[in-house]
Formats: C-alpha cells, sequence, structure tokens
C-alpha cells in the first residue's frame, strides 16, 4: 500500500492529472493514481485498508468526465479513460479550503495539550490546505472531555472529525461494531451504546487510524509529544502472525508500537494484545540482573560471572551424573531466530542433548510445521479460494489471522468449512460448521472425500452439514487448510492424522500451521524440537552434514515436551534449562510438570520474569526482550523478518545467544560467534532452509515484507531427495560408529552434502478414541487473555482475563439435576477442580468446554498428558 | 388557466370508504390489475407508463417509465420501494393519497412491481403519520385476503409480496438512498451517486425501484384509460394532473389537483376553486413553488404555469408540490432562519459541508436575529452558503453528498437576494445598540452561556432504528 515506487501497470487507465497525463490502474481510485504520481490529495475519511465512503469530503476535486468539471470525491470515484482532474484550480482550492473551515469550527484548540498534536492530519491539512483565518465567533461545541468507550480507548468528542474510520473498523474490518454515530446533524458523535463498551480485541487500531486527537489509548495519554518519538521497525513476536510495527521510544523507553502495513501480513492492523502489552517489558516485575539462590533458598542478585559460572556448573554437573541425555531444554519460542540457533548450537552440538522442545506440548509437531506443503497467508486469503479451518479459534489466538481471513470471506469470496468441536469466533465466517467430537477431526476429513464405514458416524458430525461440505468441497479447486490444536485437552496425534487424510484425499492441498507463540517457527526451524537440526534437517539426515562443522551432534533422537517432563520426573534429567518457558502455567498437565520441577536437582532458568515455574531454579539467567536486541523471526508462514533494537534491556539483562555462547566457553567450546551477523551467516550457511538468506536479502527494500523460507532459488538448488536420503544414510551409520567424536576436519569438497528438508510423513490412520458414557470429553479453548506472564503484567490487560464456566448440553446438564450455574467438582482421574457448570446449547453432547490458562479454574489439574483425550466426570452431588 | 379536468388520484377523496377495500373495488379499483395480469406483457405496461411521460412527483421530476428500464438486464432480485417519507415543510399530499385511497397506491405498486420483475415491494411511510401507517396495513391485509397480493395474484404466474415499513421521524429518509439503509435497518443517511444509483445498487446492493407515493397513484388509471388519455392532459414536460400542497398566508390552504403545466401559481393561489388568496386581503410578498428547498418566487413569478421545465427554467422547481405563500407581513429574516434551521436541523450530519455549514448559518442568522449582527456578516453567510453549494446557481452544485445541505442555501440566496434591506437593517440596529452601549457583548460572548446549542434546542431522534 504503501509502496509509490511501482511501476505504472502497462494496459493502464490515461487521466490527466493537473495537466499531466498518467496512466492508472484499472478500477484505481483517483485519489491513489493521483499520490501515486506524487500529487497529493488531501483526505480524512479515506483509508486505504477501508471501503471509502466518501464523507469527510476533504479531498473533493474538479473531476471532468467529459460532461464538465465537477467537484466530486476523489476517494470514491476510479479512474475512467480520459478524466481530467484539477487538483489545484481555483474551485478545487476554494471547496477544500471550506471544508477544512467547517472541520475547524467545532475544533477545540487542544493542539499543545493533544496526544496527536505533531503528527496529526487535521493540523497538517490545516496549513497546506486550509484557509488560514478563522471567521467562526460563536461558541464551539462542547462535551464532556474524554470518556472512556473501553478499559484501553478514550474518546474527546469534541475533537472528533466524524469521519467515520473508528465506526467502519470496527464495524468492517474488526466485526465489532459496539462504536457508532448516535443523534444527527450538528449533534452526531459517535459513542458506545450503554452498558456496552468497546470491547473489541482490536480497539487500538481505531487510535492509530483516527486522523486527530479524538480517540487515544489509555496508556498512552500525555506520554509524548510525536517529535520527541524514535522510530524503528520490527515484527511483533507476541503470537506467530508477526504483524509488522514500528517501535517508538523516547529517552531509552519503549512508548508505543504501532502497526506497519505490509501486504503479506498484517495490512497495518494490530490486536489489543501484541499493541499494549509493552508494558510488561517495563514492569516492575522484569529481572534485570541475573540471580542465584543463596543456602537459604532465596533468590541473591548475582555478578554474571557468578551466575554464569552456576549455570555451567549445573549442565556439567547433569552431563557428569548421566551424560548429554541427562541435560535438556525446554522452550524458546519466545527466542530470535538467532538466540534460537545459538541455544541450539549449545544444546545440540556442544552438550549433545537431544532432548530440546521449544512448545510445551501445547503446539504443533515439528514435522507438522515444518514438513507439511506450506501457504502462506495470503495464498489462503486469495479470493475464491476454499478454506478449511482444522484447529484454534483464530479470533482468539492469531488475531490478525483472523481479520485477514474475515476480509478474505466477507469480501473476497472465500469459503470457508470449519471443522470444530464447538463453534467459536471464526464459526460465523464458515459456510459450514463441522462440529464433531474432540478428539475426531480425522474422522470428518476422511468423511469428507468417502464414504463413511460402517459402524463409524465421521465424528458424530450433522449428515447435512457434511453433504453441504461435501458439495462445496467438490466446486472448489485445490483447498487450503489452516491447520493446528483446538483444545489442548486432546493429543496433536488427531491433528497430524487429519492432515494425513486430507493429503490422502487433496494431495495439493496447502497448510498453514497455526503455531500460537511468537517465534515456534522459527525456534523449529533452529532445529529446537527432538530429531531436529537447524534448517529444517532431521537428525538422521543432518547428522554428516553437521558433525564436521559442530563439536558434537545428538546420539539419538531425544525426547519432546512430554517425555522430558517425564523423564525429569523419573529422575533421568538432572538439569533441565528453561528457555522463557513456564511449564506450570503453560503445560498441559500440571501435576507432571510439578514432579519434574520439584524432582530434577538442577533448574536453570533464562527469563525475563520470575513465573511459578522459574521460582524453582537455581539460576536464573536475566534475558533482553523484545525491542531490546536485534535479531529476526519467522512467523506462522515461514516468514523472515527482521527484528530492530529499540532500547538498551533493563540492568544487565542480555541478549539470549549471548547468553548461550557464555555458557558454551564455560563448558569449554566456543560457539564461535561475537555478534547476531555471525550467528546469521552461519546459519545461511549450514542451515538448509536458511539457504540463500543473506543479510543483503534480508535488510534490502525487496525483503522489506520479510521472505518466506526455503528461498524459491534455494530449494531449486537442492540435491533431490533421494540423493540426500542415500546421503544421510550413510552418514547416519558413520555417526553412530562414533558417537560424539565425530573429528572437526573441514569436509572435502567431496564430503557431505546440504541435508534436504524434512517432509511430513504422516502415519497410520488413527482410531477414533474409545467413548465413555459416564463422561463427558473434555475441550479447553483459549481465549486472546488470560494468565499468561505478559497479559498479567500489562495493568491494562491483565483484568481482561475472563475468567471460565464449564459448559455442557442440556441434555447431559439435566442428568446432573442442578441449575445452570451450579458450581460443581469436575474430576479425571488425576485431578479436579471446582466450576461452575453452565447449559449451552452450542455445545455438543457428551463434551464439556472450558478456556485454559483462566483464573479460579485451573484446567491443567486436570489434562493428563500422556492421554490423547481428556474425559471429564462432573459431580453433582458434592457441592 | 383553470380547467375542469376530472380529478385523477384525488378522484375518491370525498368518498368516505375509499380507504376500505370494498369501497375501492366497488369504484373501479384492482380493474387495472386484472386488465394488466391477464394480457399485458410486463413490457407494455413499462411502454405505457413511458408513454404517459409520467414524471416523478417525489422532487427531482424524472420520468417513471424511464426510470423502469434502468435496471441491468438479467440482475436479479429486484426491489420496488415506495416512498412515503414526505416530511418537507408544507407537503402533505402523500399523506392523504395514503390515507384516503390506499390501495389505489397498493394497486400502483402492484402494477410497477410486474413491469420491473420486482420480487418484493416495500412501502416505506414516514414514522409520525399514524393514520397512514394504520389504514396502509389494513389495506395490505385485505389486499392479501382478497388475494391481489401473495402468490399467483388473481390465477396469473405474478407473485410478490408488499410490506410496509416505517421511519423514525428523520427528514433526509425520504432521500432515496437515505430510505433504502434505513430498510435495511441502518442509520438513515445517503449513500454516494455514484455509485449507488438505486436502480443498478439500492436495497441489499440489488437493482431498486424508488417511486414515490403520488407517482405510482397514477399507475392504475394511465394503465385503465391509457397513456394518450394521460398526455392529453397538461403542456410541455408535464403531463397529466398534479396535486399540489398549499399553505401559508392563503384563506384556503389545501391539498388540490390540478392539470398539470397549464394551471399558473396566480390561479392556483388566488383562485376561490383553491387557495382562494391572501389571508386578511394583504399583499404577496413571496411564495415557495415547490418545497422548503426550492429558491422563492415572487409576484412577478405569478403567472408561471404549474410545468416543469417553465419553472426551472426560471430559476426554482416545482420539487415536491408544496406552495408556500407568504404576505407582506412576513419577516423575510424570520423566514429565511426558518427555512435554514429546518435543515440544520434535519442534516444527517454525514458530510461535513452540511453537518457544520448549515449549523454555521443557522447559527449567524441567529446571531442576526438577536441582535449581534456584524455588517460583514451577510458576505459571510453567502461564503459559507458558496461552500456548501460552489456558485450558489439553480440547479445547484454541491461539495455534500446529497442535495439536502444545498437546499439550506435556497431560502438564503433568495431572501438575501430580494430583501436584504431588512437583514441590514437588523445589523444596522445592532450596530446603533452597540454604539450608544459600547461595551455591549460581542456575539461571540453573548453566546457563551449557551454552549452552542440553539437557542431553541430541538430533541433529536439521532437516525433511524
Ligand atoms: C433531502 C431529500 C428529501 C427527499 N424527500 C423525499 C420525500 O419525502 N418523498 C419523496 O417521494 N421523495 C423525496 N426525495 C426524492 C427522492 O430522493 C427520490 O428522488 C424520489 O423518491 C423518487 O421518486 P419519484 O421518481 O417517483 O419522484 C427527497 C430527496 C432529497 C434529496
Ligand atoms: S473518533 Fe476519530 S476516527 Fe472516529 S470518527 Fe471521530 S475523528 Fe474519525
Ligand atoms: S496478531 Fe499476533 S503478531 Fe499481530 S499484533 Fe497481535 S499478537 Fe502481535
Ligand atoms: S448533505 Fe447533509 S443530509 Fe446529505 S448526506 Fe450530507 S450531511 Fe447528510
Ligand atoms: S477522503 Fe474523500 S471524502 Fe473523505
Amino acid at each position: 500500500m504503501t509502496d509509490t515506487s511501482e511501476a505504472p501497470p502497462v494496459d493502464g487507465v490515461p487521466v490527466t492529472i493537473d495537466g499531466v497525463e498518467i496512466l492508472a490502474a484499472k478500477g484505481e481510485l483517483i485519489i491513489d493514481a493521483a499520490e501515486r504520481n506524487g500529487v497529493y490529495i488531501p483526505r480524512f475519511c479515506y483509508h486505504p485498508r477501508m471501503e471509502p465512503v466518501g464523507m469527510c469530503r476533504m479531498c473533493i476535486a474538479e473531476v471532468d468526465t467529459g460532461r464538465g468539471p465537477a467537484l466530486q470525491p476523489t476517494c470514491m470515484l476510479e479512474c475512467t479513460p480520459g478524466m481530467v482532474v484539477h487538483t489545484d484550480s481555483e474551485v478545487t482550492k476554494k471547496a477544500q479550503e471550506g471544508v477544512l473551515e467547517f472541520l475547524l469550527i467545532n475544533h477545540p484548540l487542544d493542539c499543545p495539550v493533544c496526544d496527536k498534536g505533531g503528527e496529526c492530519p487535521l493540523q497538517d491539512q490545516a496549513v497546506s490546505h486550509g484557509p488560514g483565518e478563522s471567521r467562526f465567533v460563536e461558541e464551539k461545541r462542547h462535551k464532556e472531555k474524554p470518556i472512556p468507550v473501553s478499559d484501553l480507548v478514550l474518546l474527546d468528542r469534541e475533537r472528533c472529525i466524524l469521519c467515520d474510520r473508528c465506526t467502519r473498523f470496527a464495524k468492517d474490518v474488526a466485526g465489532d461494531p459496539l462504536i457508532h454515530f448516535i443523534n444527527r446533524g450538528n449533534n452526531t458523535e459517535v459513542n458506545t451504546f450503554p452498558g456496552e463498551p468497546f470491547a473489541s480485541y482490536f480497539s487500538g487500531n481505531t487510535v492509530q487510524i483516527c486522523p486527530v486527537g479524538a480517540l487515544t489509548s489509555s496508556d498512552y495519554r500525555f506520554k509524548a509529544r510525536p517529535w520527541d518519538l524514535e522510530k524503528t521497525e520490527s515484527t511483533c513476536t507476541t503470537c506467530a502472525v508477526g504483524c509488522r510495527v514500528s517501535i517508538e521510544s523516547s529517552r531509552n523507553e519503549v512508548l508505543r508500537y504501532q502497526g506497519v502495513d505490509i501486504d503479506p501480513v498484517n495490512w497495518g492492523w494490530l490486536c489489543d494484545k501484541g499493541r499494549y502489552n509493552l508494558a510488561a517489558l517495563d514492569s516492575e516485575s522484569r529481572l534485570r540482573d541475573p540471580l542465584v539462590k543463596g543456602p537459604g533458598g532465596a533468590f541473591e542478585v548475582a555478578r554474571w560471572s557468578d551466575a554464569l559460572r552456576a549455570a555451567a556448573n549445573a549442565i556439567q554437573a547433569g552431563l557428569d551424573a548421566g551424560g548429554p541425555g541427562a541435560v535438556a531444554f525446554l522452550g524458546g519460542a519466545r527466542l530470535t531466530n538467532e538466540s534460537a540457533y545459538a541455544f541450539t548450537k549449545l544444546a545440540k552440538g556442544v552438550i549433545g542433548t537431544d532432548h530440546v522442545d521449544c512448545q510445551l506440548a501445547d503446539g504443533m509437531p515439528a514435522e507438522a510445521v515444518l514438513g507439511l506443503p506450506k501457504a502462506t497467508i495470503d495464498d489462503v486469503c486469495a479470493p475464491g479460494g476454499t478454506v478449511l479451518l482444522i484447529g484454534p479459534d483464530l479470533k482468539e489466538e492469531l488475531p490478525v489471522l483472523f481479520l485477514r481471513l474475515r476480509h478474505a470471506v466477507l469480501r473476497d469470496g472465500v469459503r470457508l468449512v470449519q471443522l470444530t468441536s464447538v463453534p467459536n469466533g471464526c464459526s460465523s465466517l464458515a459456510s459450514v460448521v463441522l462440529q464433531h467430537r474432540p478428539g475426531e477431526a480425522h474422522e470428518v476429513v476422511r468423511a469428507l472425500f468417502a464414504d463413511i464405514p460402517a459402524g463409524r458416524d465421521g465424528g458424530g458430525v450433522n449428515p447435512q452439514a457434511l453433504d453441504q461440505a461435501r458439495a462445496l468441497l467438490r466446486s472448489a479447486g485445490d483447498p487450503t487448510a489452516i491447520l493446528g490444536r483446538q483444545s489442548i485437552a486432546e493429543g496433536a496425534e488427531w491433528v497430524l492424522d487429519a492432515a494425513t487424510a486430507l493429503l490422502d484425499a487433496a494431495p495439493a492441498t496447502r497448510f498453514l500451521t497455526a503455531v500460537r507463540r511468537g517465534n515456534t517457527h522459527g525456534a523449529l526451524d533452529m532445529g529446537m524440537a527432538p530429531g531436529l537440526l537447524p534448517g529444517r534437517a532431521t537428525l538422521a539426515e543432518g547428522r554428516d552434514w553437521f558433525a564436521p562443522r559442530w563439536p558434537t551432534v545428538p546420539a539419538a533422537a531425544g525426547h519432546d515436551a512430554v517425555g522430558i517432563l517425564q523423564a525429569a520426573a523419573a529422575g533421568q534429567i538432572h538439569t533441565l534449562v528453561l528457555l522463557g518457558a513456564d511449564p506450570l502455567t503453560d503445560f498441559p498437565d500440571r501435576q507432571l510438570a510439578a514432579r519434574a520441577l520439584s524432582t530434577v536437582p538442577n533448574l536453570v532458568a533464562v527469563d525475563l520474569y520470575i513465573t511459578e515455574s522459574v521460582q524453582h531454579a537455581s539460576v536464573v539467567l536475566a534475558a533482553a526482550g523484545f525491542g531490546e536486541i536485534d535479531g529476526t523471526t519467522t512467523n506462522l508462514e515461514g516468514r523472515v523478518s527482521v527484528l530492530n533494537q529499540k532500547v538498551t534491556p533493563p540492568g544487565t539483562a542480555r541478549a539470549d545467544w549471548e547468553i548461550a555462547a557464555e555458557l558454551a566457553l564455560r563448558l569449554g567450546s566456543d560457539l564461535q560467534v561475537e555478534s547476531v551477523d555471525d550467528l546469521r551467516a552461519e546459519m545461511a550457511e549450514l542451515a538448509p532452509s536458511w539457504a540463500g538468506v543473506t543479510d543483503e536479502l534480508l535488510f534490502s527494500v525487496d525483503a522489506a515484507d520479510g521472505v518466506v523460507l526455503p528461498l524459491p532459488t534455494a530449494t531449486a538448488t537442492e540435491p533431490d531427495a533421494a540423493d540426500a536420503d542415500a546421503a544421510a544414510a550413510e552418514g547416519q551409520s558413520a555417526a553412530e560408529g562414533e558417537a560424539g567424536e565425530s573429528d572437526a576436519d573441514t569436509p572435502a569438497a567431496t564430503g557431505p552434502v546440504r541435508p534436504g528438508l524434512v517432509s511430513f510423513a504422516g502415519g497410520e490412520p488413527l482410531d477414533p478414541p474409545a467413548l465413555d458414557a459416564y463422561s463427558l470429553r473434555l475441550i479447553a479453548t483459549r481465549t486472546l487473555y488470560d494468565q499468561g506472564t505478559f497479559t498479567q503484567l500489562t495493568p491494562s490487560l491483565a483484568g481482561l482475563a475472563p475468567g471460565t464456566v464449564l459448559r455442557v448440553h442440556a441434555y447431559d446438564h439435566d442428568r446432573l439435576g442442578v441449575p445452570s450455574g451450579t458450581e460443581l467438582r469436575v474430576k479425571t482421574p488425576i485431578g479436579s477442580v471446582r466450576a461452575v457448570v453452565v447449559t449451552d446449547p452450542a455445545v455438543l453432547r457428551g463434551t464439556a468446554v472450558a478456556v485454559f490458562n483462566q483464573p479460579d479454574v485451573p484446567l491443567n489439574e486436570l489434562i493428563d498428558a500422556t492421554q490423547r483425550v481428556t474425559d471429564v466426570r462432573i459431580e453433582a452431588g458434592d457441592r | 388557466m383553470i380547467t375542469d379536468v376530472e380529478p385523477i388520484i384525488t378522484a375518491r377523496f370525498d368518498q368516505p370508504d375509499a380507504h376500505t377495500i370494498d369501497g375501492y373495488e366497488r369504484t373501479g379499483g384492482y380493474q387495472a390489475l386484472r386488465q394488466v395480469l391477464a394480457s399485458w406483457s410486463p413490457a407494455r405496461v413499462a411502454e405505457e407508463i413511458k408513454d404517459a411521460s409520467l414524471l416523478g412527483r417525489g422532487g427531482a421530476g424524472f420520468p417513471a417509465g424511464v426510470k423502469w428500464g434502468f435496471c441491468p438486464p438479467g440482475v436479479w432480485p429486484r426491489y420496488l420501494v415506495v416512498n412515503g417519507d414526505e416530511s418537507e415543510p408544507g407537503t402533505y399530499k402523500d399523506r392523504l393519497l395514503l390515507e384516503r385511497d390506499p390501495h389505489q397506491l397498493i394497486e400502483g405498486v402492484l402494477i410497477a412491481s410486474y413491469a420491473v420483475g420486482a420480487a418484493q415491494a416495500f412501502i416505506y411511510i414516514r414514522g409520525e403519520m399514524a393514520l397512514a401507517q394504520e389504514r396502509m396495513a389494513q389495506a395490505l391485509n385485505d389486499a392479501y385476503a382478497r388475494g391481489y397480493i401473495g402468490k399467483n395474484i388473481l390465477g396469473s404466474a405474478f407473485s410478490i409480496d408488499v410490506v410496509m415499513a416505517w421511519g423514525a421521524g428523520a427528514y433526509i429518509v425520504g432521500e432515496e438512498t437515505a430510505l433504502i439503509e434505513s430498510l435495511e435497518g441502518n442509520r438513515g443517511m445517503p449513500r454516494l451517486k455514484p455509485p449507488f444509483f438505486p436502480a443498478a445498487k439500492g436495497l441489499y446492493m440489488q437493482p431498486t425501484i424508488v417511486n414515490n407515493v403520488e407517482t405510482l397513484s397514477n399507475v392504475p388509471w394511465i394503465v385503465r384509460h391509457g397513456a394518450a388519455k394521460f398526455t392529453a392532459l397538461g403542456a410541455e414536460a408535464s403531463k397529466g394532473t398534479r396535486v399540489f400542497a398549499v399553505s401559508g398566508h392563503v384563506n384556503k390552504p389545501g391539498v388540490y389537483e390540478v392539470e398539470f403545466g397549464v394551471t399558473t401559481f396566480r390561479d392556483i393561489i388566488m383562485d376561490p376553486a383553491y387557495a382562494g388568496g391572501i389571508r386578511d386581503g394583504n399583499q404577496l410578498k413571496c411564495f415557495i413553488p415547490g418545497g422548503a428547498s426550492a429558491p422563492w418566487f415572487f409576484e412577478e413569478h405569478l403567472d408561471l404555469p404549474l410545468e416543469k421545465g417553465t419553472v426551472d427554467r426560471a430559476g426554482s422547481m416545482l420539487g415536491s408540490g408544496a406552495i408556500v405563500v407568504m404576505d407582506h407581513t412576513t419577516d423575510a429574516v424570520k423566514a429565511c432562519m426558518a427555512v435554514v434551521r429546518f435543515f440544520a436541523h434535519e442534516s444527517c450530519g454525514k458530510c461535513t459541508p452540511c453537518r457544520e455549514g448549515t449549523t454555521w448559518l443557522e447559527r449567524i442568522l441567529r446571531r442576526i436575529l438577536d441582535g449581534y449582527g456584524r455588517p460583514s456578516d451577510l458576505d459571510l453567510l453567502m461564503d459559507v452558503a458558496d461552500n456548501i453549494s460552489p456558485g450558489i446557481a439553480w440547479p445547484p452544485k454541491q461539495t455534500t453528498i446529497c442535495p439536502l445541505g444545498p437546499s439550506a442555501v435556497s431560502p438564503l440566496s433568495s431572501a438575501l437576494g430580494r430583501f436584504r434591506g431588512e437583514f441590514e437593517a437588523y445589523i444596522a440596529r445592532a450596530e446603533a445598540a452597540r454604539a450608544e452601549q459600547p461595551v455591549v457583548l460581542a456575539g461571540a460572548h453573548a453566546h457563551a452561556h449557551d454552549h452552542g446549542h440553539d437557542h431553541d434546542h430541538d430533541h433529536d431522534h439521532g437516525g433511524h432504528h
């Protein structure tokens, strides 16, 4: 959108603007065509990402379509051949000045105290296109100064110029029509309905697009003047969408994030969680220095050298006690790609353990994320396409992806087929909702493409809906799929089997894997999962390639998060390193996590905060956070984009990769990296999926929107799969023979070839999970705001975690014999919680729905991470 | 010229039960519909109406038959919408047509829907017209019961539903695109034309024909008697008869159906058969020929015929058919203020020049009337007006979305153009008072207490549901 350098399309529409003939694109609006050709037409209501409404009238200009010049809003009119536009005629100028004067007559003289002053389109255009003096001698309109329209946003109706941007955004873009125009004529104002606040996950965007200072953020008000702000572009890492942001700071303090419009991802929008959680980085609870637990069991601030020594000793103790397999790493999705690489190299290449998992059994297996045929967000949203959504509520977990999908469905004719166990925020967008029993998405996928085998029922979906979906898919081209975990109470294997089934039936399907945490994809790319090495190489295939280049390579595939915690609980892990991970809160099975943390002899944490899990550590290394370090991140598409440092980390907190390098040194090895650039150079050289990703490319104008890996050229020159397999097979036997002792000589020209990229193998079809007539199958969903650290440490967001009840079908509720809304005990074989149980007609019989990680109802007490589904019983007797 | 033509659409006004289905059927009701469904093709109906050159009676005077042909071919469904929002000051003909002869309109709606291929028709009635709504609701129910509306009407293949909707009291909803927004359940605010010409992209973005109550009430008669009979009446572009609502300082305000194009303003204002002359034997000062948004006419215009083209060329319009007469006792500044105030109050607030500009005009006028005018105010008024309607020409240009904003300019330019002296007198008195009492508050100061609101502040109803 911001790209004004784009070459004019060859077969364009010839129009004359201010005497100069230009070529407009077909369907291009005059206002855009003019801007692309260096003529800026003033505007207020027009926003390139929303339908034009032509309301403010600021952009009117004389337009002649052959019937003589007439004043027309240039934001509404498409260029037609031969059109003549005068943006600088006397008539145009007088009309524009008139509109500006009208906008100013009732506008308060607030500029000196207004947040927008200095970056205000009204101020700017009053100077460039305004009348210069005021002829208005009456009293201006008065309204109560800012009124809160939500917890996050305030509205000053005196300043509002009624441009309809915020209201249009709320209704058309976000789908939360909670702010409206009320009254009429001169008394028109924006407001909410009584008792219905502007509670939208996207409300902050209205503050950003308001062309005056009418809408302000409660957390930014009066914090800074725009001319004091320093800005740098970066990418939000709060979730895996990877929205492009501008980090804006003053005096080494980050004051706000603003969305940056990039075409392939966020179109300028941010969600409120990503926009406002900057307060967490500045929180009182932020770790400023490393901590070491003293003899009394209390944390004491330590010098880095001491803390690093203690951490290295803890790792060494693990190695001494049980070899590399006694050391494990959990977490890493918070890291930059470079830091992830550094920690993988430390864990796998120096220590030699493969017990590394950047996810906490709450995400998607690496082979799916890295190995499935990939779709970008643009692929999914391509006009006219068909999308299968087999995964979470995007609105809650990947908010701006939800906005993109919403636009695609409502404006671009994309049809959505949703497979879900409970209708959610995406369901209203779906052409068909296939509501299935938990853990049976794979059954539904099979039923979509083939007859349902005798004795099965296609996951329990409604046959009519199934027919509808089948018909829709038959009439469609190759679908894309958004694949993820909709419930943390069930295992990921069902999702993998659903992908297998889908690829069997529709081999051309491409997938967008809905991982949730910021840099999960990047961490997986860097090998932070068992059986993987950096660059989407499997341990088996990549061993030969990495063995000569790294001090060591793990002997065999290690455990995933569940395995690591089980092994730790069983006393087999001696040292556990938490990389920003808080298993007590985030791992689905709290009891297993608790057993593991209390059993493991050495717990080292690298974190920004002392979370509940970190409290168990003996050493805590204070890490730098978002905006405090340079690097890159990778979003759920596999798109790598540049993160920029804007402020210095608090206290002595250090970049994660530096911590990894320091630990390596203290373990007698040298990562041989001095900087982020060194790391990236090594990644480009060693990590197959990073081939060709030079700094030249990453920092070029062409890569302003990021680059999706692998680069097309890199894959083209890749050895074909057969060769790679053969090489890997050879390498494997060689490496197994002398594990850990491979010599580090530079490989000869005939040495091992770069391994190929992991691909999704699929597996044997799974049977549906057995049903238990006495239990309800649990669906544990998520909401945007929860007990997560960043949300809870952001004062403006902390209170927005909605809490949860347990929702069940009326049929199941009737059997309890108590009224809806009663608090009851909910049990599984491993634990129990108390929850208010309510009936909900949207819930399928035999299931129960609640939200994970909410105050008061700790679902992670109920879930057994070793079980594929979670069946709960509700006890009505015991109130 | 006064002619003694039989009334066409007010023919049943004196018949007490004309609003009932029996009363309507007894006087030839639904015969035109029978005739059409028995033997006419939709194209033939459209052709007949086009031949009749039936001009729209809602304000713009566009030929109905031509408009019906504007639906893009092959685009379905299509809708027909009846504009019964009639809210312009002085206009009250549609209300009477709805109250006294609802079936005549329904029959017109059915025939028009048949001609344009509408799948559903909506009769939108102004919120305040309770009796009209009651009678229309009853009439629709009765027409359904007798098989005139619904599936396979009178045994033909033609089926349609006709529903009634009502507004919440906003004048702007009379503007057809705002009416469509309101029908869709949104705030009544106009859409931009282009691209939202209703015939192409109207209700629910489908082709939609919007016609005025009076326009469609003519249709049954034209079908029964033929276009030729219709065009035999009237003159030049203005055929048939037309209903005018005369109000103001006349002896007999009322609704009069006269032959279109030949009857003059003098006839309808002065003749005892119609409005019967100026009250109390007073002199005529001026009159509004076609609703509040029309520029004013004066003595010298009295002999113009009520003919669209003639009135247009003379610099005003017949608009909604409301003739408002002012006698020589009228204060031009106050009259101007009343009309400007109406438009400022009825502005929907969507576009800047109308929302801000009309209220600004009103406030300057208020200041002049309150004795705080300044000599520079008259130029200021005209320049503000010019920023709403550049050039202050006729037909008006506009910086606004719809013609409502420029409507506030008509009374101002008329009054200031003809009676500038009255404005100057107010200002001179103010100047004199200031000279006597040098500390007298300037206008801005004087208004400091009223917080920017009108003196007689009205409560807004907001837009439409
Ligand atoms: C501000 C404004 C108010 C209007 N009010 C009415 C109205 O009350 N009734 C009406 O029939 N037309 C009204 N119109 C005209 C309609 O927009 C439209 O032209 C008309 O309904 C078309 O019907 P016709 O072609 O049968 O005249 C209004 C137009 C404007 C700009
Ligand atoms: S609050 Fe801002 S964005 Fe919303 S209508 Fe007013 S000026 Fe426009
Ligand atoms: S959608 Fe995700 S990446 Fe985008 S702003 Fe929100 S949290 Fe950040
Ligand atoms: S001109 Fe007035 S009534 Fe018409 S759209 Fe603009 S504000 Fe609304
Ligand atoms: S920018 Fe075109 S009318 Fe507002």
